[in-house]
């Protein structure tokens, strides 16, 4: 799950990079830049997620 | 966003600047302080150590390599051809300041500017890290982000680097816009500091077998917030130096970037005190503390070009923000942040460079171009977390394969002082509950 929320923060920043070079109006190249920003979210969730440690773990750490 | 004028070497302007440069360290001082204060008693030497061997390294480290790679917008840069337009990626200066200028122009100011600031960014991982983090673990982990991390980032923000340029390539505002470090201190430092926390661990503890997160509360409070003052000079220092040097405003503003940067945090002070105190029956020091802070943190980006309303509604905002992500952190995603630094630093700068793209009034931005200014936040805030979050994070699991961050069990429950120092801090002083157990 780290990997994969790794490489979707990696992703989502590269469709915002490949965005700015490849579209020209404004509002689709916003269009773009707000799902690359969405897939990095999705990125952070994941990466956020797969560091909550189980309440067991949690408790193990006393 | 580029300069567009520079003061001149010797004039009167460029003494204004060196007396506001003067001032940055004080930020640092406040950020040490607030780290020590907000551990406990035991520990409090081991952070005031590790604080200001971080500042040491990452000088020394900007100097060896990190000024090269950061550049100066403006002087030589490395660039590549995409779509036809230029984008500057790394900085062409050389090592070790050969071939700066040294006589009190702006690109000495700003590389003494830079040195300090890349000093504030390394202190906010040693808060978060309080407590477990060893001493030479945080000093290699600030060569990386001193060597690496803070001068990509901030070559292309200051530098002249592909995110100032978005406004000449792309017509979005004036480009990436961060005065004062938001993003390329703040962001960059808080997002150093939730990897460090990532991959070190919470502290034992912390947590209960239930999951509950218990209280370990701030050694001395007094310390806190004697942090926050002086922070405040020093934030006043570094949002003018950064506005004249960096962010391309005119003398003229300064007086709006003080206003504006003492509004931001005063209203985040004031939000926090009232949330705590509706929250928890009466306010709490070190959250108002941390808000304080986040307040300046917010007011960073765009400190020179907001209205003072917008200066205070970024930092009410901000005033919220803080304490209700340092409890949503700790209580839901077990992130054990003893000084708060992610939110302060992390969420905050975010903030702060969002609010730029919908509140800051450019001067200068090219007719139906300044409507687009959001956009390039957004560009801006997603490199942070698309490039620096998962590039910091490579680098201290690596580093952790081979070094560990965390002290050892042992040395934790003896606690840093007397692991890795050999002297507790207030040897003379017994007065915590801690120094009675057994070592």
């Amino acid at each position: 799950m780290k990997l994969a929320g790794l490489l979707l923060l990696l992703s989502g920043w590269g469709l915002v990079l490949a965005a700015l070079p490849l579209l020209g109006r404004a509002s689709v190249l916003a269009a773009f830049v707000l799902a690359g920003t969405g897939v990095e979210i999705l990125g952070l969730v994941l990466l956020v997620r797969s560091h909550m440690p189980s309440r067991q773990r949690r408790g193990a750490l006393r | 966003m580029m300069p567009a004028s520079l003061p001149a070497a010797e004039s009167p302007a460029a003494a204004l600047c060196v007396f506001l440069v003067l001032l940055v360290p004080l930020a640092a001082a406040g950020l040490a302080i607030m780290n020590a204060g907000m551990g406990r008693a035991r520990s409090a030497a081991h952070a005031m150590l590790v604080s200001l061997s971080v500042v040491s390294v990452a000088a020394l480290v900007y100097f060896i390599c990190g000024f090269a790679f950061q550049g100066i917008a403006g002087r030589g840069a490395h660039v590549v051809m995409i779509g036809g337009k230029p984008w500057s990626w790394i900085g062409g200066e050389r090592f070790f300041f050969r071939g700066l200028p040294l006589d009190g122009s702006p690109p000495i100011l700003i590389a003494a500017l830079q040195m300090f600031s890349v000093g504030i960014a390394a202190l906010v991982p040693i808060g978060s890290a309080n407590e477990r983090y060893r001493l030479r673990a945080a000093r290699i982990s600030t060569v990386f982000l001193a060597g690496l991390t803070y001068p990509l980032f901030a070559h292309w923000v200051w530098g002249g680097g592909w995110l100032a340029q978005l406004g000449m390539n792309y017509h979005l505002g004036r480009g990436f816009l961060d005065t004062g470090g938001a993003g390329c201190i703040h962001a960059v430092g808080g997002l150093a500091a939730l990897t460090v926390v990532w991959v070190a661990g919470a502290r034992p503890g912390k947590y209960t077998a239930s999951g509950l997160p218990s209280a370990i509360p701030a050694h001395n409070a007094v310390l806190i917030l004697l942090g926050c003052f002086l922070s405040w000079v020093g934030w006043l220092g570094l949002n003018c130096a950064g506005a004249v040097l960096l962010g391309g405003a005119d003398l003229g503003r300064l007086p709006l970037v003080v206003l504006n940067t003492t509004l931001s945090a005063a209203a985040a002070l004031v939000m926090a005190v009232f949330i705590t105190g509706a929250r928890f029956g009466r306010p709490d020091a070190s959250l108002s503390a941390n808000a304080w802070i986040g307040g300046l943190v917010a007011s960073s980006a765009a400190a020179p070009f907001l209205a003072p309303a917008a200066a205070a509604a970024i930092g009410l905002a901000a005033g919220a923000l803080v304490p209700l992500s340092i409890e949503w952190l700790e209580f839901h995603l077990g992130v054990d942040d003893p000084s708060g630094g992610i939110s302060v630093h992390g969420v905050a700068g975010i903030w702060g460079l969002l609010a730029a793209g919908m509140l800051a009034r450019l001067p200068d931005a090219q007719a139906g171009s300044s409507a687009w200014q959001w956009l390039a936040q957004i560009v801006g805030v997603a490199t942070l977390l698309g490039f620096v979050l998962p590039l910091s994070y490579g680098l201290h699991w690596l580093m952790n394969r081979f070094y560990p961050l965390r002290v050892s069990p042992a040395g934790e429950q003896e606690g840093m002082d007397l692991h890795e120092l050999g002297a507790d801090a207030y040897p003379e002083f017994v007065i915590h509950s801690e120094s009675f157990l057994p070592r």
